[in-house]
C-alpha cells in the first residue's frame, strides 16, 4: 500500500489536535479504509462503535477508520487532573482480515504524525485485551513510544461470545494523549486545538466540570436504573424481532448507564459482576442476530 | 554429523513467554527428532524469534527384524490377532518350525526428510499458554502471527509447509530467510548455519541469546550509574523481562525531576518498575537517586537524547499521579479509612474486609501479651493495618499495601510500633522475605495468617495438590518462621480455636444473610417461584425454618474439628520444612507421631535432642534393645492383650531383671521430669542410662518363661521400658 501521505503544510511544526485527526484520516483513508463518522450514542471506547463490535464477524471483509468520542464516567476529575478525562477522543481503525503487514501499517502511521521511528523508540508490549461486556477477547500489544503508550493493537479473537471466522487487526489511538507526546504537553488543557490558539481546555474544560457534577453527585441513580432496566428489555425486544442494529443501540446505552451508575458509587462489587453479566447477554444477542443477518 | 537449525520468526512474543517457549522447543524437537538422536541441542529466545540448533543423525537406517507369530495350528483368532497388530497380510507369512514368522522392514528415511514430515506437527502442537488465530481463514495458531520459518540442515533448507488438508496454513513453508532489526536493519536476508545466522543478526542488530542481552543490559545499567556514582537496585525479574523487551539493547540514563524526589523510595522504584520497566539507582548512603536506568531498542540517530527526554517526561506524568494520590491519601487519616472497609468484600462467605480486621484485632489483642508486645498498640495495629487497602496509592499499586500504611500511619502521628506491625505483618510475604522481629508487628502478623487460616478451612477451601489459590500454605509457612524465628512459646491449638470460632460466626452470618430480614419469605418465593411451587402457608414456613437451621448447622463442621485440621496442615508444612533443613524423616515422624503437639518450639528441641542421641551408639543400642522389647511385646500382647499392669517386686528373680527395674524406678521419674520442664538433652541421658541395664536384660534374662507369673511380670518391665522411652518420642517410627 501506498504510505508516502504528503503532510499538510506547516508539517514541520508539531500537529495541532485537529491535525493529528486530519493526517491519520489521510493516512487510513489511503490504505483502503472507509472513512466514517463518531457513533451517535454515548459509549465507554470506540471498540462499541458497531462497525467495530458487529463488522468484526462474519466472513465479509472490512476496514474502517473513525474517530469515537468515548465516556468514562468514573475517570472525571473535574477538569483539575492533566491526564484524567470522563470525555475524551479515542481514534479506531478495524482492518478484516488483518493484513500480513498491520505493524508496518501502524508504524508508518506514527510516521506520518511525525513520529520517526529511528529517533524513537517504539516497541510492543504484551497487553492482553478483553472487554466483559461485550464478550469480546483478542491478543495484541501496546504500542510504545519512549516508554509511553500511544495506542492498543489487538488481533480479535472474539466478540459477543462468538470466535471470529475472520480475525481482525484492530488499533486504538488515545488521540490526547498521542497529541500531548507530539506537542510536548503536560496539561491536556493546554492542548494545542487548531494551530490557531485555541487549547483543549478552551473546547472541553467547562464540559470536565460539568459532567464530574453530573458524574459523581447529580445523576438521577433511580432514574438511570430504570433506563438500564428499559434499554435491557427494549434490546430483547428489538432482537426478537431480528433488528440486530437497533437492539445493539439499547445494549450500547444500556452498557453507559451501567457506566453512570458505577459512578455514581451505587453498584456493589456482587451487582457490578451481574450487571456486566447482564450487559454482555444483550451484546451476545446482538451479535448473533448480526451474523444470522449477515449470512441470511 | 550434520546441523539442524529452525527458527520461529514472529511479531513480538510477550516477554514473559519466551525462555519457557525455547525449552518447550528444545523438548518437543527432541521427542519429535529421537529416531535422529539429537544431541547438543542449543535454543535461542527474543522478542520476534525463537531457535534451535542440535547435531542430528544422517537418517535412520532400513531395520529388518522378525516376529515370530503363533503357532501354525493355533486358532484362526490368534493368528488374525498377530496380523492385525503388525498390519500385515497372510500373504507376507513364512513359516518357521511349528510358528509363523513375519520379516519386517522398517524403511530408512534421511534426516531432512524426517524433520519435514515431523516440523508441521511439532509446530501445530507447540503450547503456548495462550495462541491466537490472524489474517484468513487458517486455524494454524501461534502466540502472535507467525511470520517465517528457517529450517536448514547442512546448509539446505528443510522443505516443508503448513497446510493442512483445506487449510493454507496461512501459507507458511519453511526457508532459509530470517529477519534483523526491524528498524535498524529491515529486510529480509538469508543464513546457512546457526552460527552464520548469529553473526549476520548481530551485524543487523539483533543478539540472539536471552542470557547475552542480559548482561548487556546489566553491564550498561551499572556503568552508567556508576558514571555519577550510583548503583542499581538488583532485580532480576525485571532483567530477564526488558531483555525479552529488546534485541539490541540501548541503555540510557535519565534524570527524575527533583521536584519528585520527596515521594517515598518505593513509590519511585514501584511505579517505575511496573508502569515503565526503568532500573532504580541508589547513591553511595543507599538513598534514592534522582536518575533512572532504562534500556531502549535502537540506536537513535541523535544519539538518544530524543528517547530520553521523552522517557523522562512520561515519568514525570507518572510521578505526577503518584503524587497526587500521596497528597491526597494524606489527607485522610487512616483511622477514617476503617469504615471503608465494610463495603469491601473479603470473600462471600466470610463477609467484607472489615469484619476481618475485627477478628484480627481480637486476636492480636489476645496474642500480644504472649509475644511480649503491648496490647493496645497490637489492637491499634491491627485495627489499621488493611486501611491503607483503601488509600488510592495502594489501588494503583497493590504491591505497596503495607508500605504505604506504614507511611500514612507516621503521618497521623500513630506510635511507630504501629506503623511498622501496618507494614510488617504481611511478612513473611515469601521464602526470601524477613520475619517481623517487633512484637506488635509479630502480634499482627500471626493475627493476620490465623484468621486467614481459619477462615477458608471454615469454608472448606483448603489447598489441594495442584492449587492454592489463597496462598495458604506460605500463611502457614510464615506462621512457623515468625514462631521459630522469634522462639515463641505459643500453645497453637488454643490460638486455632479462637480464630475457627470466629470464622464460623462471619461464615454463619453470610450463611444467613439472605434470609436476614423476612426470615424464610425470601427462600419460599425464591423456591415458589423458581420451582414454581404453590406458595406455602404460615405453618410449612416454620418447618422450613427448622430445616434451614438444620441445614445451617450441618454446613458447618464442629470448631474443634477445624482448629485440629489446622494444626495437622501446620504440622505438615512445618515436617516439610524440616525434612528440607536435612533432618530425618523418621525423627520427624517419632516427634509429630507421639499426638500432636501445638508448641513448635518445643517439637523443634524434642527433635533436635532425639536426632543428637540417635547419632551416638548408646542411642543405636538403645534403639536396638527398644526394637526388640516392642517386637516381643506385640506379639504377646497380640495373644493376651496389654501388659501394662503394675510389676511384682517379689517375682524379680534374676539379677539383670532388678537391675533394669531398678534402673527404671531411678530414671523414670527423672525422665518425665525432664520432659514436663523441656529439658529434653537431660532426658535423652536419661534413657540412655537405660541401655546397659537392657542390654544385660536381653542378654541373660528369657521372658517367655514358662511360668506364667514370671513371663507376665518381665512382660510388664518391658512395657515400662517402652512407655519410659515413648515419653520423649515414639520410637518405633525410627528406621533400623
Amino acid at each position: 500500500m501506498d504510505t508516502n501521505i504528503p503532510l499538510p503544510p506547516g508539517s514541520a511544526a508539531p500537529p495541532s489536535f485537529q491535525d493529528l485527526i486530519l493526517r491519520l484520516h489521510a493516512y487510513w483513508s489511503a490504505q483502503g479504509c472507509l472513512i466514517l463518522q463518531p457513533y451517535d450514542v454515548e459509549m465507554g471506547a470506540g471498540t462499541f462503535h458497531p462497525a467495530t463490535t458487529l463488522r468484526a464477524l462474519g466472513s465479509r471483509p472490512w476496514a474502517a477508520a473513525y474517530v469515537q468520542p468515548s465516556r468514562r464516567p468514573s475517570d472525571g476529575r473535574y477538569g483539575e487532573n492533566p491526564n484524567r478525562l470522563q470525555h475524551y477522543y479515542q481514534y479506531q481503525v478495524i482492518v478484516k482480515p488483518s493484513p500480513a503487514d498491520a505493524q508496518a501499517l501502524l508504524l508508518d502511521s506514527y510516521r506520518a504524525l511525525g513520529l520517526d521511528p529511528l529517533l524513537h523508540d517504539f516497541r510492543f508490549v504484551e497487553d492482553d485485551w478483553e472487554s466483559p461486556t461485550l464478550g469480546a477477547w483478542g491478543l495484541g500489544w501496546e504500542v510504545w513510544c519512549d516508554g509511553m503508550e500511544v495506542g492498543q493493537f489487538t488481533y480479535f479473537q472474539q466478540v459477543g461470545g462468538i470466535a471470529t471466522d475472520l480475525p481482525s487487526f484492530e488499533m486504538t489511538y488515545g488521540l490526547e494523549r498521542l497529541a500531548m507526546y507530539v506537542q510536548d504537553v503536560e496539561n491536556v488543557y493546554d492542548l494545542d486545538f487548531n494551530g490557531h490558539g485555541v487549547t483543549y481546555g478552551d473546547v472541553f474544560l467547562r464540559a470536565e466540570r460539568e459532567y464530574s457534577a453530573h458524574n459523581f453527585e447529580r445523576a438521577d441513580t433511580a432514574m438511570l436504573a430504570r433506563h438500564f432496566e428499559d434499554a435491557e428489555r427494549e434490546c430483547g425486544a428489538l432482537l426478537a424481532h431480528r433488528l440486530a442494529l437497533p437492539a445493539y443501540d439499547q445494549c450500547i446505552k444500556a452498557s453507559h448507564l451501567f457506566n453512570l451508575l458505577d459512578a455514581r458509587g451505587v453498584i456493589s462489587v456482587t451487582e457490578r459482576a451481574a450487571y456486566i453479566g447482564r450487559v454482555r447477554a444483550l451484546a451476545k444477542g446482538c451479535c448473533e442476530t448480526w451474523l444470522a443477518g449477515e449470512q441470511d | 554429523m550434520p546441523e539442524l537449525f529452525l527458527e520461529l520468526f514472529s511479531e513480538e512474543i510477550p516477554a514473559r513467554m519466551q525462555a519457557r517457549a525455547a525449552e518447550d522447543l528444545s523438548r518437543l524437537a527432541g521427542e519429535a527428532l529421537a529416531p535422529l538422536a539429537p544431541s547438543d541441542i542449543r535454543t535461542f529466545s527474543g522478542p520476534r524469534r525463537i531457535a534451535l540448533a542440535a547435531t542430528v543423525a544422517r537418517g535412520v537406517a532400513e531395520t529388518r527384524s522378525s516376529e515370530r507369530g503363533p503357532r501354525r495350528n493355533a486358532p484362526e483368532q490368534a493368528l488374525a490377532g498377530f496380523l492385525r497388530k503388525h498390519a500385515a497380510t497372510p500373504e507376507q507369512l513364512r513359516e518357521e518350525g511349528e510358528f509363523f514368522v513375519l520379516d519386517r522392514v522398517v524403511p530408512g528415511i534421511a534426516a531432512s526428510d524426517l524433520i519435514a514430515r515431523e516440523a508441521p506437527g511439532l509446530l501445530r502442537r507447540f503450547p503456548w499458554p495462550k495462541s491466537m488465530r490472524w489474517g484468513g481463514t487458517s486455524a494454524f495458531a501461534w502466540v502472535r502471527p507467525l511470520r517465517r520459518i528457517l529450517c536448514i540442515l547442512d546448509g539446505e533448507t528443510v522443505p516443508f509447509d503448513l497446510r493442512d488438508g483445506g487449510d493454507d496454513g496461512h501459507g507458511l513453508a519453511s526457508g532459509n530467510l530470517t529477519e534483523g532489526h526491524r528498524f535498524l536493519a529491515p529486510g529480509a536476508f538469508s543464513a546457512g548455519s546457526c552460527a552464520e545466522w548469529r553473526e549476520a543478526l548481530r551485524d543487523k542488530f539483533v543478539i540472539v541469546d536471552a542470557a547475552e542481552r542480559r548482561r548487556l543490559i546489566w553491564d550498561g545499567v551499572t556503568r552508567l550509574a556508576a558514571g555519577r556514582g550510583l548503583t542499581v537496585v538488583e532485580d532480576a525479574g525485571l532483567l530477564d523481562e526488558v531483555a525479552g523487551l529488546v534485541e539490541w539493547p540501548v541503555p540510557l540514563l535519565g534524570a527524575i525531576d527533583a521536584a519528585y524526589m520527596d515521594l517515598p523510595a518505593e513509590v519511585l522504584q514501584v511505579s517505575m518498575r511496573v508502569n515503565q520497566r526503568y532500573f532504580a539507582l541508589r547513591d553511595s548512603d543507599g538513598n534514592a537517586a534522582p536518575f533512572f536506568a532504562f534500556v531502549a531498542n535502537v540506536i537513535a540517530t541523535d544519539g538518544g537524547r530524543t528517547i530520553v527526554a521523552g522517557n523522562e517526561r512520561v515519568l514525570r506524568a507518572r510521578f505526577a499521579d503518584a503524587r497526587h494520590f500521596w497528597d491526597l491519601d494524606r489527607t485522610v487519616r487512616l483511622e477514617d479509612r476503617v469504615a471503608a472497609l465494610d463495603k469491601v468484600t473479603f470473600h462471600a462467605k466470610l463477609g467484607s474486609q472489615g469484619e476481618r480486621v475485627q477478628r484480627i484485632v481480637r486476636l492480636a489483642g489476645a496474642l500480644a501479651p504472649v509475644v511480649g508486645a503491648d496490647t493496645e498498640k497490637a489492637k491499634r495495629a491491627a485495627l489499621l493495618s488493611k486501611t491503607d487497602l483503601a488509600s488510592g496509592m495502594v489501588a494503583e499499586f497493590p504491591e505497596l499495601q503495607g508500605i504505604m500504611g506504614r507511611y500514612y500511619a507516621l503521618n497521623d502521628g500513630e506510635d511507630p510500633d504501629v506503623a511498622y506491625a501496618i507494614r510488617d505483618h504481611y511478612a513473611p510475604r515469601g521464602t526470601g522475605d524477613g520475619v517481623p522481629a517487633r512484637p506488635v508487628s509479630i502480634a499482627v502478623a500471626l493475627a493476620d495468617k490465623l484468621d486467614l487460616l481459619a477462615g477458608f478451612f471454615c469454608i472448606d477451601e483448603k489447598p489441594t495438590g495442584s492449587g492454592d489459590p489463597y496462598a495458604l500454605r506460605r500463611a502457614a509457612l510464615g506462621i512457623i518462621r515468625i514462631v521459630r524465628d522469634n522462639r515463641l512459646r505459643l500453645p497453637l491449638l488454643n490460638r486455632l480455636n479462637e480464630a475457627v470460632e470466629a470464622s464460623l460466626e462471619a461464615y454463619r452470618k453470610t450463611l444467613l444473610e439472605p434470609f436476614k430480614d423476612s426470615w424464610l419469605a425470601d427462600v419460599v418465593t425464591e423456591l415458589t417461584t423458581n420451582l414454581s411451587h404453590p406458595p406455602r402457608r404460615p405453618w410449612e414456613q416454620e418447618a422450613d425454618s427448622f430445616w434451614l437451621q438444620h441445614v445451617v448447622r450441618n454446613r458447618i463442621q464442629s470448631s474443634r474439628d477445624i482448629a485440629s485440621d489446622l494444626l495437622a496442615f501446620l504440622a505438615e508444612r512445618l515436617r516439610i520444612q524440616l525434612r528440607a533443613e536435612g533432618a530425618r524423616h523418621d525423627v520427624l515422624a517419632a516427634v509429630l507421631g507421639t499426638g500432636l503437639d501445638d508448641d513448635f518450639v518445643r517439637v523443634l528441641a524434642r527433635t533436635d535432642a532425639v536426632a543428637a542421641l540417635l547419632g551416638t551408639d548408646t542411642g543405636n543400642s538403645l534403639l536396638t534393645a527398644y526394637r526388640r522389647a516392642a517386637n516381643i511385646l506385640r506379639i504377646e500382647e497380640k495373644k493376651d492383650g496389654p501388659h501394662d499392669g503394675p510389676i511384682d517386686p517379689a517375682l524379680l528373680s534374676l539379677r539383670d531383671e532388678r537391675n533394669l527395674a531398678r534402673v527404671l524406678d531411678q530414671v523414670e521419674p527423672d525422665i518425665a521430669a525432664a520432659i514436663r520442664d523441656e529439658k529434653y538433652t537431660e532426658a535423652m541421658s536419661g534413657l540412655a542410662a537405660l541401655r546397659a541395664p537392657l542390654d544385660g536384660f536381653f542378654e541373660y534374662v528369657t521372658v517367655n518363661d514358662p511360668l506364667p507369673e514370671l513371663r507376665r511380670n518381665r512382660l510388664r518391665l518391658l512395657a515400662r521400658v517402652r512407655a519410659a522411652m515413648n515419653l520423649a518420642a515414639d520410637f518405633s517410627r525410627i528406621d533400623g
